[in-house]
């Protein structure tokens, strides 16, 4: 059957008030044989550009499966987005069919991931994988191509770029496949990039080089940032807002500057209490006991309540909202006011 | 927990390389990878030593031969006056009740199809004369009660505990022979954060409870920040700087300690435009071919000649108190700055 109406592009550039990218209400399910596995949770957070939003959470909490979700790469089944909005400069990218979703996919979203040697095809020399991106979205010769390769590795500061753009990924370490993971995503000019944990395989060192190529390359060209991470140092440097995921939902929203002040939902209290300090040599650590919940048996009411130091009658029986307890800021407790006033205290 | 008393662990100048070779039938030796180069350091009682480095520094390598599970190419390590370096059968046996160690990854490192039980009791199998036949069950029972496991739970197996369980599982195996050294290789890296804090504390406790000595191998420099009353740093195979943990993270004197601390994003927003970073260029070398001189000097700011044709010594250097290996060795400040 042919198609009736062609779908409308965002066109690249400043749109309206709606910001670059907005995850509405988005939750994912997976099929399993012991039942669906609610992954993700009625989320919602937004982007603007020029934007870092670190997205914070442990394993199970759906911070990669949403960004999965906006970047279209889900398996589906077993995967299923039942409800919610995934909206790119006032787009649903949900909506759209799936010749239009890839080209969007690559070229104005990218991603990249955490496992640079995995992500990367050990077959094929670094240079012609950078330059596929030329010649699959936009019909570049493969000279043309390769030079293109070259630039981009000398952007993300690969040294010798034009002697190694034959190499293989094996030859690389892992900070350098990760800038040419980086090299690949940024090649079309995007204008989101999601990092999904981009530096936890790596030394500090070569973190703090990698955490630098990418903010200086959201400078450069106002693109907004997802960071995914659980790492509170990390967000602590280069993020301009964070959501902190706990059970597939989000618990707390709120600017960098205002949550590591004083976090407003027991559970980002309880992590940056439990955190040892490279600055300060601490009394014995502040413990969250307890272990992250199961998806396929969540606790009733809030899904922390298990866990939770301020947990009253309430929590075991009503799941709280996602409070507005500011203007740029949302916590999902029912005490948000006295974890506010002891973080405070 | 402060160290007393007399050093129970006593290594000095330990060398292991391996060899690379070339040729299928006759192989010849080319060269060698320098994994660890002339390491020097006293254990004591109830102390815990950091050692922190990135990968390649050798770190791990070290673990392996402390536990007698490599044989050193040279250099000794003594467990209470024994050395184990050379020692074999039942000698060797013997030295390793004294030592042991719990691994990074509580998923690989626990064998799936044995009980919690027999994974925690294996030790007893090995060393018969510590706990009679009869005694074991009561034993692992207890093992399991002081990590902070039901020991009701010791039929079940590891799928069936979370990856923060799971470590304690391993710390109570580490715990069976009662040992004096636990040497723990990244502890506490392959858990979720909120479980981190619970391993720290954990190991802590223990620590004062049955006044165990620590080897802390780990990349996270809060961590062992933490936890550590010594920390040595590594670099390709050598130890760069070595002191008491506040010298070593308040004023470090090694440029590469400093560009290592500099580099730990500190998890508070608040002057995060002024903070000193320094960023190292490249990747470190190969340790098959580790530059002459000072290891560092490839990648270091202040490398001048004398760095590329004398190897500057792991000592206590002019305006330090503590020992670090560079010839312009300086305190400074990075982490607070």
């Amino acid at each position: 059957m042919k198609k009736t109406s062609t779908p409308v592009l965002p066109a690249r550039g400043v749109a309206g008030n709606e910001p670059l990218l907005a995850v509405d209400n988005l939750h994912v399910e997976f099929a399993t044989r012991q039942g669906a596995v609610k992954a993700v949770n009625g989320v919602s957070y937004a982007l603007n550009p020029g934007e870092t939003l670190a997205v914070l959470g442990e394993s199970g909490s759906g911070k990669s499966v949403t960004a999965q979700a906006i970047m279209g790469i889900l398996d589906m089944p077993p995967a299923r987005i039942p409800r919610g909005e995934i909206r790119f400069k006032g787009t649903d990218l949900l909506r759209l069919p799936e010749d239009a979703r890839s080209q969007i996919r690559g070229q104005r979203i990218a991603m990249i991931f955490q496992d640079a040697l995995s992500a990367l095809n050990p077959v094929f020399t670094v240079g012609s994988q950078i330059g596929e991106m030329f010649q699959v979205h936009r019909g570049t010769s493969r000279r043309d191509a390769h030079k293109k390769a070259i630039e981009l590795m000398d952007r993300v500061r690969i040294p010798g770029a034009r002697q190694r753009v034959n190499d293989y990924p094996h030859q690389f370490s892992g900070g350098m496949r990760q800038r040419i993971m980086i090299a690949m995503a940024i090649a079309l000019d995007p204008e989101v990039l999601i990092a999904d944990e981009p530096t936890t395989a790596l030394d500090v060192t070569v973190q703090a080089q990698i955490m630098e190529l990418l903010a200086e390359l959201r400078r450069e060209s106002d693109m907004g940032l997802i960071l995914i991470t659980h790492d509170l140092g990390v967000v602590a440097d280069v993020a301009d807002k964070i959501a902190v995921m706990y059970g597939g939902r989000i618990v707390e929203n709120a600017l960098v500057h205002d949550i590591y002040r004083a976090p407003a939902h027991p559970y980002a209290k309880g992590l940056l209490d439990s955190i040892p300090r490279v600055d300060q040599k601490g009394q014995e650590l502040y413990a969250i006991k307890g272990m992250p919940p199961n998806l396929l048996d969540m606790p009733s009411g809030c899904s922390f309540h298990p866990r939770c130091p301020y947990r009253q009658d309430i929590c075991v029986t009503e799941a709280p909202p996602l409070y507005e307890i500011g203007p740029t800021r949302n916590s999902a407790c029912h005490y948000w006011r006295e974890v506010l006033d002891g973080s405070h205290g | 927990m402060a160290a007393t008393g007399e050093p129970i662990l006593e290594v000095r100048d330990l060398v292991k390389h391996f060899p690379l070779t070339q040729g299928i039938l006759l192989r010849k030796q080319i060269g060698a990878i320098k994994a660890v180069d002339g390491v020097s350091f006293d254990l004591r009682r109830g102390e815990t030593l950091g050692i922190v480095g990135e990968s390649g520094c050798g770190k791990s390598t070290l673990a392996k031969l402390l536990m007698a599970l490599e044989r050193p190419t040279s250099g000794s390590v003594k467990i209470k006056g024994l050395e184990i370096a050379d020692a074999r059968g039942g000698e060797l046996k013997r030295a390793r009740r004294n030592i042991q160690m719990v691994m990074q990854d509580p998923y690989t490192s626990l064998n799936p199809r044995m009980t919690v039980g027999d994974i925690v009791g294996e030790p007893y199998e090995i060393h018969q004369e510590v706990a009679p036949k009869g005694d074991r069950r009561r034993k692992v029972q207890d093992l399991l009660e002081v990590v902070g496991l039901n020991p009701d739970h010791i039929n079940r197996y590891p799928h069936q505990f979370s990856g923060g369980q799971r470590q304690r599982i391993g710390i109570a195996r580490g715990l069976a022979l009662q040992p004096e050294i636990i040497v723990c290789d990244e502890p506490v890296s392959a858990l979720d954060v909120s479980i981190q804090a619970q391993v720290i504390n954990l190991l802590e406790r223990l620590q004062k409870e049955f006044g165990l000595a620590y080897i802390f191998i780990a990349h996270d420099l809060s961590v062992v920040r933490h936890i550590s009353d010594r920390v040595g740093v590594m670099y390709l195979g050598k130890v760069v700087e070595l002191g008491r943990d506040t010298e070593i993270y308040d004023r470090p004197a090694h440029p590469y300690t400093q560009a290592l601390l500099s580099a730990v994003p500190v998890p508070d927003p608040e002057g995060r435009e002024r903070r000193e970073r320094i960023i190292l260029q490249g990747d470190p070398p190969s340790p098959a071919n580790p530059p002459s001189g000072c290891r560092f000097r490839t990648r270091c700011w202040k490398a001048q000649d004398i760095c590329a044709q004398q190897e500057p010594l792991l000592q206590i250097r002019p305006g330090t108190a503590h020992a670090s290996a560079c010839h312009f060795a300086e305190t400074h400040d990075v982490v607070h700055a």
